[in-house]
Order: C-alpha cells, then structure tokens, then sequence
C-alpha cells in the first residue's frame, strides 16, 4: 500500500557534521515537500579574514572545518601562492599530496565505518562494535591513526597543520619517520583488504539518477591537489575560472546558496572524482573498485561511500609510492619558499574528501583584501534535493520508519560537512 | 554475563552528552580520535548525546561538554538548557573557552561583516558578535585549544570523573617550550606568543617551527606590554602586533578595551 500522508521532519539529522534538518511532506500521495535544510550558524570567514596578514590567512580558513583541514589549509596556500607568486620545490610537493592523501583515508574511514556501516548494522553508532564485533572497530580504529598519524608528521599536528604554511612546511619530516611510515602503510594493506571485503557485502540501497560529476583531473595522477576542472559533460577549465562552473544562485522555495552548471545540480566528491579519473587510480584501486562492484560512470549516490573505499586504498598505495619517490630524492630539510610579491589575486583548488573545493584571495601589501570560498557541500546541495525528490516517489510504499531512515541514508551518503557550508547557507528555521 | 547486568552497569556510569554551536567541530572529532588511544574511555561512560558520531538522543545527561561560540539570540535557549540540565557543564575547545577565530568578526562592524558574504540577503542572517559560552552560561571546566589536545582531554574527563578541579595549566607556552630543547622562535626570526598563552599543549607549534598563534587563550594576568613590546623589537608594527594578538583572542582583546 502507497504512503498517502506523510509528514517527517527529520531535525539535526545525526552522524553528519554539522545542524541539518530533512523535511518530508506527503499530503494524498502528492509529494509537496522534500527537502534539506540547514540551521547551522553562520560563521562569516570570507568577511572576517580580510585586513589579516597573508601568513594567517590559511591557519585561520583551516577552521573551516575540522574534518577537512587540511584540505582548507592546502588550498588556501595553493591560491595565496598563485596570488603571490610563490614556486614549491619538489620536496614540498610531495610532502603536502602524502599529507593530502593521509587526510582522505582519515575523512574517509570516519565516514565509511563510523556514520555510514551503522545504518546496515541497526544500530545507533560504531560504539556497540566493541561488543559486537570488536575486530571491526579496532581496524577502523588502527586506520584512523595511520592517517591521523600521517598527517601529524608532515603538518606537524593532525587536526588544524601548523606547519604547513605558504610555500612548504616550517618542518621537514627525517627519513627514518618517513620509512617507519611507509612500513605502517605497507601493513595496512591488510586492512584496506578487510576493509574492501565487509563494503562488498553491505547491501546498498538501489537508485540511479544521471547527473553531472564535477571534480579537478590531473593528466598523469589521480587529481587531488590542483589541476583542471572537468565535468562530466564535457568541459573544462582552468581553476581561475572556476565561477564558470559554480555559478551560485539562490531559489526562492530555500534560500540556501545553491550552485548549478550545465545541469540543474552537480555532484562532487568522492563518486564525481571516481567517474571523471577512473583511468588515473592505482590499479590496487581498480582491483578494489571491481570487488565492490563499483564501475565507472555511477549514478547510485549511495555507492559515493564505496568510492571512499576505492580510494583510500589508492591513497595508501600512492603513499606508498610517494614515500619511495622521497627517500629516493633524499629528503633535506628546507625553508618555506619565500612570496615574490605582496599584492595579487589568486584562486587555488583541491578535490578535499568531499569534493572540489576553491579558495580565492585578492591581497594589497601583505593583507588580505578580498576572500572568496566555494564549499564541497554547497555545491552538493542542489543535487541533494533532486535526489531526495528523486528517491522518495520509489520508496512511498515503506513503512514511515523505513522511509525516514533511507532518507537519511541518502543524505548521509554525501557525508555532508555542515559546519564547512555554513559561511554562505541560508539558516531556515523549521 | 546476563544482560540485566549490563543494563544496571551502564545506569551506574556517569551520562555524558556532547553538543556544539558556531565552530567546525573538529574538538569533537578530536574526542572521537582520543577514543584510538584510550578506548578504555568507553567503558567508563556512557555517551547519551553525540549527534556528530551518533544517532542515539537522550537528555538525561550528568556531564555536558560543548563546542562552539555562541553567535546567534537563537542559540541562547538550548545553551541554557543544557546548562540546566548539566550538573557539569565543560566548555570544549577555543570556540567554547574563548570565541577563538569567530571573534575576528566582532572586530568589523557587523552589518558590513553580513553584507560582505550575503550581500542584499544580509538580512536572513541573524547573527551578534561571536563570544564565549561563558559569557551566556556559567561554565564549570574548559578545556582549552584550537584544537583540543586529546592527552588534556583525557586528563580532563578523568579529573571531572572523580570531582577534582581539571588540571589545566596557568603558566605559558614558553615553560613547556623551554622543556622540549626547542630554540626559541624570537632567535630564528620568527614572532610567538608563547610568553602570554596558557600552556598544555606541549608547545606544538614552536616544536614544529612555528610561532604559538596564542589558540589556548592568554595566561591568567598576562604582561601584554612586555609581550608587545618584545613583538615590536622583533620589528613588527603596532598593526602587525594587533594582528598577532587579536588572531585567537579577539573576543579577550575587546573585551579589555571595552
């Protein structure tokens, strides 16, 4: 029997980051309202960064967000270095990709064992693993302090990098911290195995929508940390011109800041970059890929969790490879590369863990005058609500406990960081 | 071991529930981090509330640690109603302790703050200067940092487990500097806030080559003349020493002046 009434309002959805509310209204089997919204407060960072000096500006957009800081504070450098014309040496490069890739196997395992395997387990978060099945979250728990270890050797600290800064590190890594390193990554083969096994078997939700996947692409690696813009429709960009592809708009049904391009959404993240840069992932990841019956082009939301998988075992194998690349270089310790101008705009793009992110800065004599960042999440919005809109009309014929709960699955699957859109979304109170 | 047990031990356990307001929630994933290193920590108590990492919602709670600034009227009703409800009450991170980096907008005025990033929708946005959830509620506990540092975490929860003041230091950075061997940051031309800020997180930044941004919050009765004018040697303007000042601590800075 079809659900004809239906009223769900799902406030502060949980295990996701940040306030976000799912708002369903079926009135005689007509769908008048399906939505999500978000109550985070704001937080104004664009507005509050300008008149700062160019050295702050990355130690304070990193707190953005605590999940992806790194990824803030990376391509907050990147945009301050194109904006003043900084050159990193091969060294630093290196350097800040292995301290990426640490950051996406971090955010990914959080997202994948911590907020999303519970909702194929029944229960309410990963904490009854440690009865029920303690093996499980002792590897999550193993993985999560690889990357997090990871990432506090090159950023000096985990959460928030204090040593990474305009134009390289004010620390460099010994090479013995980088071979111990390498090691844990080689052992942790063994959990991206597990890892692959236990997401294989989670029965996905079934739903397919085709929609445009934006994400950065890289010729020869698989693209984190600059590039070009592509999408899946066929065109591409240079970062500078990444407004082309944001466009943001404000509809009158929400006022939430929404962003379209050749479609009336997009998708980003980890399911977008799979799509776009298939070709370029480590054929460890293929082989991961082919195992979690995960082909590319995807159009089933939910499977952007097993794309996380995909590529964290990529992360963990270009580690790997990066680490060899360093000690073959031989690794010496060396100054940030120093700004050869005050003044100049710049705009800088990383595929953070949950999607394409864009700083862009504009400074006069050493100080911040302009700011401008486009959230990962923001740019999911749009799609969010067309998936919900999609999703719904498939599932009215469930119990409303079920519904509620696929609903929030569906919104889980783009493991939204609320707390990273809040500067520029509108705050709906329901 | 019967499940009536189980149920009556986890009764016996201290309730503890986490929330947040304007912050990016990274001391609640720190939380989520301690748990890598102590995860004894969750057989001690039992976690009702935790929205980030749980959907399990209950709001009995005995211990309430929060995240975040207080930036909005709106958020004011569910502070005070988690201060009501909490026996302790322990203010989680620089957002919570003091304003941290969402104070800097309190250093603009506000209506050019909401117009600079909403434009003609200013006006959808209500928002106040960002402060301290002491400045709504009182606070029983902080533990400071941007972010938290998971060993003073642990430290922390035990002592509010036992009932004793949390042992959060009140000498500066520089003490713990002094003690890691590190080469002072004045002496490789670099600037630091060490000598002002409260000390706990093993002076992280000087120990990887940057200078102390001051994310603990000031010492209690810092010299902030001495410090300026130990910046203003290092060859820093007054507006570059306000910089240095205002980056964590914006909140404490006008709040002095006012």
């Amino acid at each position: 029997m079809t659900t004809t009434n239906l009223n769900v309002n799902v406030h502060h959805l949980t295990r996701v980051e940040g306030h976000g509310n799912i708002v369903v209204d079926v009135q005689n089997g007509e769908i008048k309202k399906c939505q999500f919204e978000v109550v985070e407060a704001p937080r104004f960072f664009e507005a509050f960064v300008r008149g700062r000096p160019y050295t702050e500006i990355n130690h304070i957009t990193s707190r953005i967000c605590g999940i992806c800081s790194v990824g803030h504070s990376t391509t907050s450098v990147e945009a301050t270095e194109k904006a003043l014309g900084v050159e990193l040496t091969e060294q630093a490069m290196l350097l800040r990709k292995l301290n990426f890739h640490g950051e996406i196997i971090d955010s990914h395992v959080l997202h994948t064992y911590y907020l999303v395997a519970p909702d194929f387990l029944g229960i309410d978060s990963v904490i009854p693993l440690l009865e029920m099945n303690p093996d499980v979250l002792m590897r999550a728990l193993r993985i999560k302090k690889l990357s997090g270890d990871l990432c506090a050797m090159i950023g000096g600290r985990h959460t928030h990098p204090c040593a990474l800064v305009v134009g390289g590190f004010t620390r460099t890594p010994a090479e013995q911290e980088l071979r111990d390193m390498q090691a844990r990554l080689v052992a942790a083969r063994e959990d991206m195995d597990a890892t692959v096994a236990l997401f294989s078997t989670l029965p996905w939700p079934e739903f397919s929508r085709e929609t445009e996947y934006v994400s950065l692409r890289k010729a020869d690696e698989y693209a984190f940390v600059g590039g070009e813009i592509v999408t899946s429709d066929g065109f591409t960009y240079p970062i500078a011109d990444y407004k082309k592809v944001t466009n943001e708009w404000c509809v009158p049904f929400s006022t939430a800041k929404w962003t379209k391009h050749n479609r009336e959404s997009y998708m980003v993240g980890a399911l977008a970059r799979f799509n776009n840069n298939y070709e370029q992932l480590h054929a460890s990841a293929k082989q991961a890929a082919k195992k979690l019956g995960l082909e590319p082009v995807c159009y089933n939301t939910f499977l952007n969790s097993a794309a996380q998988v995909v590529e964290m075992v990529h992360c963990v194998e270009d580690g790997i490879e990066i680490i060899d690349d360093l000690l073959t270089r031989g690794v010496t310790p060396e100054d940030p590369a120093p700004v050869s101008r005050t003044s100049g705009e710049g705009a800088g793009s990383c595929d953070v863990p949950r999607g394409i992110l864009f700083h862009d800065y504009v400074y006069e004599d050493g100080l911040c005058t302009q700011a401008n960042c486009i959230i990962p999440t923001n740019q999911n919005w749009a799609n969010v609500n067309a998936d919900l809109k999609a999703f719904l009309p498939q599932i009215l014929d469930k119990p409303e406990d079920e519904i509620r709960h696929l609903l929030e699955m569906l919104v889980r699957a783009y493991d939204p960081c609320i707390s990273c859109s809040a500067h520029t979304l509108k705050v709906e109170l329901v | 071991m019967n499940t009536g047990n189980k149920k009556q031990e986890a009764r016996n356990k201290p309730r503890v529930a986490f929330f947040d307001f304007a912050s990016c929630e990274g001391c609640q994933l720190t939380v989520v981090d301690a748990l890598q290193t102590y995860p004894e920590l969750l057989g001690a108590v039992e976690i009702v509330n935790f929205r980030e990492a749980s959907s399990r919602r209950e709001d009995d709670y005995l211990i309430a640690f929060v995240e975040g600034s207080i930036t909005r009227e709106q958020d004011e009703p569910r502070l005070r109603k988690i201060r009501e409800q909490a026996a302790i009450l322990v203010a989680l991170g620089a957002c919570a302790h003091t304003g941290c980096v969402n104070a800097l907008k309190n250093l603009q005025p506000l209506d050019d703050v909401r117009k600079y990033v909403y434009g003609d929708k200013a006006d959808w946005y209500p928002t106040y200067a960002a402060r301290p959830v002491s400045a709504v509620v009182q606070v029983d506990a902080v533990i400071p940092g941007c972010p938290i540092d998971r060993d003073e975490f642990v430290k922390v929860v035990k002592a509010v487990l036992v009932g004793k003041k949390p042992p959060v230091p009140d000498y500066p950075v520089c003490v713990e500097c002094k003690l890691k061997g590190n080469v002072c940051m004045f002496h490789i031309g670099k600037t630091c806030l060490g000598p002002v800020t409260r000390a706990g997180c093993g002076a992280i930044c000087p120990t990887n080559g940057d200078g102390c941004e001051g994310c603990r919050g000031f010492i209690p009765d810092p010299n902030e003349n001495a410090m300026k004018d130990v910046l203003d040697e290092a060859g820093l303007t007054v507006d570059e020493i306000m910089a240095q000042m205002t980056m964590f601590n914006a909140y404490t800075v006008l709040e002095k002046e006012a």
